[in-house]
């Protein structure tokens, strides 16, 4: 048995959020009818020709200072020559020999807590094909050119991963830095970010690769894993009994776990890439990388550390704050309005994400204010709430009932502290049991928790635990 | 009343002397007459023509008329034109009505002047006899057995009848300048740049440029004015200055310096034409200019390189004609490559599909190094020796074409031959330069013309140039006989 290598290197589309395509003024706006969003430049009427569109540009140009790269000025747009039904020019306006980023490179962090370095080889821009639909045109196809021109940003990544783990984490990190920079909606589902992951094997300690297989179109870190996880055993088997690797594309079907080959072509395609005559060489101002530059938002690796020290989060909940920046904006909006802010990272990691993957409809931000729910936190930290009546609050909130304070009135939520009520509740609970009162006070402490648990209920969730915890083990003790 | 200039016309309209609808009529009339000969245009708008002339009086009448308000012309079929069908003389778009109009056609819609109609052109622009339109050939007035050249045989023959005072039209290596030679008006290719290509059917998208074919190098003033200037929805267009073409048509010949490249005045040119270029040059020395010898080394290599790059970005360009869209598609296909093939097949003339063969193959893995690499090299080279030569002179004068208009049917037997052609005007278009098409004494009743090549946006000089050998000369002024 000789020792493997995996190598894996990724190819990641990201969709880039301009408003209008990459050449014309077109909307990039999902979900449309087909061709309400397709105008002459789409469509290759003739005559028509390409504009390049310069927030595309600044885009790509900010992802490159993010990740340290080289931004090429001139940059070139080439001509990718093809004929298909939704390629209406018959050519993908893409870029080939002068990419507009060069080099970079990305921090990756496993499961382990250990970090390594992966290099990039360019990010470079396109434009996305249509779409062709074969159902409901009674056996014909039809072709969508709404997508048509949308702009893509292809980051290649050099072939130094190790595992389907690293090709994940790197593809996570990919997803943060876009994301943070707002350069990408990193919406998957809508295929916004999606990538292609090559893979080989070889012996350990060989510097040359093997042959390589492609996996296309994987939006979801845990496909890219799971799907590389397979293609490497079926690589290390298919060689161990001595069958060659055989250079291909291949897909990954999530239902089976496993991935098939995809068509095989007969001939090696020749795209005849030439520059655009169309679109002059792009030239970026170093007056605008300097004002990009300055501009950058924090990417996720930044305020991670920023969040563990400002707010003394443990790592892991800075960790999944900052998997958005959504989220971590959220947080810092909640904590600036009052709240505590280890109360507001566990109940955003918690509770309000539990809500929002509960609701079936897909919610694009929680329906409840960063200040709103700061109101809320602010009750608990002061006991003014108890935890479980919080979330009942917080659920009438999400449901628009009103503000913290309106709803806890209006339920009757606030807490009860020592007092008559309290003592009344206590006594019922020490009536209603006596024998696990006698195993209480025969050293079995343990029991304290179900008596809290029984005054609690009594209240109706009003009293306050840890009021509710001390008086019990007074009167417990007392009788 | 056709004998006059547009800019007579013009003239004539703002002293009221003509209506713009009578001055219109009057054209109709005449395609209605004569060109079922000529074949000049392949879409007479009629109707629409007469409602823009009335708007056009309309206008006059309110005072809110410009300079050209009410003045008729053609438009080559190569700019797309609202609601009107725009074949670019090809079968591919027989049925293909646009529905938008080329920045050069909103210009002149926008500064009043009228629409008579679309003019035959070699499909796609591709040819220099037009001999290769889906709409059959074009016939040279001053012979009906000739070619009235290519590609914009059309608009150039209408131009010479008097079909139409002025007429716009499109170069590529030579499309504007030599039909102009070979129908005896004067023809301007501008700047690359200088003119928007949008709505303009790409042929070789680094090479192509719209421009005019009229009967002085005054009426090209006028309209170059009209027609240049900066449209954001062409990148390749530039944001340069349009100065007053008109004005500065007055500027003195005396103390220029014009060029004379030995590499166009080479053996391939017909020693006849060579006797009429040289009675032209003669002219402005004698009023004032300096001649100078010059060389441009690399011109040999022009032509070959051309149709490389020419080919190569035409097989690209010509993509889009798959039949899914707009345009002929192939009754009943099999399947995807079986659309795709027979539509492009069907829709395209022979002399297309060889380009795109040739395009194709030049820019093939392993051939384009050789080819279009290769090619996009030797045009620098040529752009550097007009460089050099511009440091030295003002202006250039060449041939325009080394032979006589030929007769139909003689060179479409052998491509290279009809290549060869354009060897004067080819340079040019490599170089991105402006060069303007004037015509020179007639050689046996046949007309030749003398060029003009300029700096970069140098159109002014190479127009009032023109319009000093014009106001010592009447062969622009002259009818071909069956058209009087």
């Amino acid at each position: 048995m000789s020792e493997w290598e995996t190598v894996i290197g990724l190819e990641i589309h990201t969709q880039l959020s301009t408003r209008s395509k990459l050449f014309s003024a077109a909307s990039t706006q999902y979900g449309a009818e087909p061709n309400r969003q397709a105008c002459g430049i789409d469509l290759a009427l003739p005559g028509v020709l390409p504009v390049v569109n310069r927030e595309a540009i600044r885009m790509a140009v900010m992802f490159g200072l993010a990740v340290g790269a080289k931004v090429r000025t001139p940059c070139v747009f080439a001509r990718k020559n093809y004929f298909y039904p939704d390629l209406p020019r018959g050519y993908q306006i893409s870029q080939y020999e002068l990419p507009i980023v060069e080099g970079g490179e990305v921090e990756i962090e496993l499961q382990d807590g250990s970090h390594r370095r992966i290099e990039l080889t360019r990010a470079h821009l396109e434009e996305d094909a249509g779409k062709l639909l074969h159902e409901g045109y009674a056996g014909e196809s039809a072709v969508d050119l709404n997508r048509a021109g949308v702009p893509l940003m292809e980051i290649v990544s050099e072939p130094q991963m190790r595992s389907p783990e690293e090709a994940s984490a790197y593809m996570r990190t990919l997803h943060g830095i876009v994301t943070f920079l707002g350069i990408c909606d990193g919406n998957m589902e809508q295929g916004s970010f999606r990538c292609d992951a090559n893979i080989s094997m070889r012996q350990k300690g060989e510097k040359e690769l093997g042959v390589k297989v492609e996996l296309k179109n994987i939006n979801s870190f845990r496909f890219v894993e799971r799907a590389l996880r397979y293609e490497q055993q079926r690589q290390i088997d298919a060689l161990e009994s001595g069958k060659p690797i055989i250079q291909e594309t291949r897909q990954y079907d999530p239902g089976t776990d496993r991935t098939r080959p995809m068509r095989v072509k007969e001939y090696a395609d020749d795209y005849r890439y030439f520059p655009d005559p169309d679109l002059l060489p792009v030239v970026v101002d170093e007056s605008i990388q300097v004002e990009l530059a300055k501009s950058l938002p924090e990417l996720p690796q930044a305020r991670k550390t920023r969040l563990i020290k400002q707010y003394a989060l443990s790592a892991d909940l800075a960790a999944v704050l900052v998997q958005s920046r959504q989220w971590a904006d959220y947080f810092e909006a909640t904590v600036e309005a009052g709240a505590g802010a280890s109360t507001t990272a566990r109940w955003i990691t918690g509770e309000v994400f539990a809500r929002m993957h509960k609701d079936s409809t897909e919610l694009a931000e929680p329906p409840v204010s960063a200040n709103s729910l700061a109101q809320l936190l602010k009750c608990i930290d002061s006991s003014v709430v108890s935890n479980s009546a919080a979330k009942e609050v917080l659920a009438a909130m999400w449901k628009g009932e009103g503000e913290a304070e309106e709803i806890i009135e209006a339920r009757g939520l606030r807490q009860v502290g020592a007092g008559a009520d309290l003592d009344q509740w206590i006594d019922q609970v020490i009536e209603a049991h006596p024998d696990e009162v006698e195993q209480y006070r025969g050293g079995k402490d343990r029991l304290l928790g179900f008596f809290v648990g029984q005054v609690m209920k009594a209240s109706g969730g009003k009293a306050d635990p840890k009021q509710v915890s001390e008086q019990l083990r007074i009167k417990l003790q007392s009788g | 009343m056709h004998e006059q200039t547009l800019l007579e016309q013009a003239q004539a309209l703002q002293d009221g002397e003509v209506s713009s609808v009578e001055l219109t009529q009057f054209y109709l009339n005449r395609i209605q007459a004569h060109d079922e000969s000529l074949n000049s245009f392949v879409t007479v708008t009629g109707a629409q023509a007469l409602a823009q002339a009335e708007a056009a009086d309309r206008a006059r009448s309110a005072s809110e008329a410009g300079p050209l308000t009410g003045v008729p012309l053609a438009h080559k079929d190569i700019f797309c034109t609202r609601g009107v069908r725009t074949t670019c003389g090809s079968r591919m778009l027989d049925n293909f009505v646009s529905p938008y109009d080329a920045t050069v056609v909103e210009r002149l819609q926008a500064a009043g002047m009228v629409m008579l109609g679309k003019t035959n052109m070699d499909e796609f622009a591709m040819g220099s006899s037009n001999e290769n339109s889906y709409y059959g050939p074009v016939h040279n007035p001053w012979d009906s057995e000739r070619v009235p050249g290519g590609s914009s045989g059309g608009s150039a023959a209408a131009v010479a009848a008097r079909l139409a005072p002025a007429a716009t039209a499109t170069d590529t290596g030579g499309s504007i300048r030599q039909p102009a030679t070979f129908c005896g008006v004067t023809g301007l290719k501008p700047t690359y740049g200088r003119v928007s290509r949008f709505g303009m059917v790409a042929y070789a998208s680094s090479l192509d440029q719209g421009g005019m074919l009229g009967v002085s190098a005054e009426d090209c003033a006028a309209l170059l004015g009209t027609m240049a200037g900066f449209d954001s929805r062409d990148s390749t267009s530039v944001d340069h200055p349009v100065p007053d073409y008109q004005k500065e048509l007055k500027q003195p010949v005396d103390g220029l310096s014009l060029g004379l490249p030995k590499e166009f005045f080479d053996d391939r040119l017909d020693a006849r034409i060579r006797a009429s270029v040289e009675e032209a040059v003669a002219a402005w020395e004698g009023q004032g200019a300096q001649l100078v010898e010059i060389s441009l080394p690399n011109l040999p290599l022009a032509t070959p390189a051309y149709y490389v790059i020419a080919s190569a970005e035409c097989s690209s360009n010509l993509a889009r004609y798959d039949g899914v869209r707009y345009g002929h598609r192939c009754a009943d296909p099999e399947d995807l490559e079986d659309l795709f093939c027979r539509s492009r097949e069907e829709g395209f003339g022979a002399e297309v599909r060889r380009r795109i063969m040739i395009g194709t193959y030049a820019l093939s893995a392993g051939y384009r190094e050789a080819y279009y690499d290769q090619a996009r090299r030797v045009r620098q080279l040529i752009r550097r020796d007009f460089q050099q030569a511009f440091e030295k002179v003002d202006a250039i004068a060449a041939p325009v074409s080394p032979v006589l208009p030929f007769r139909l049917g003689e060179k479409t037997q052998d491509p290279v031959a009809m290549y060869l052609i354009d060897c004067y005007t080819i340079p040019v278009n490599l170089a991105g330069l402006p060069g303007l098409s004037l015509p020179a004494r007639p050689v046996d009743g046949l007309p030749t013309g003398v060029q003009l090549i300029g700096n970069y946006f140098d159109e002014a000089r190479l127009l009032g140039l023109g319009a000093a050998w014009q106001r010592e000369t009447d062969w622009h002024r002259q009818v071909p006989p069956g058209f009087a």
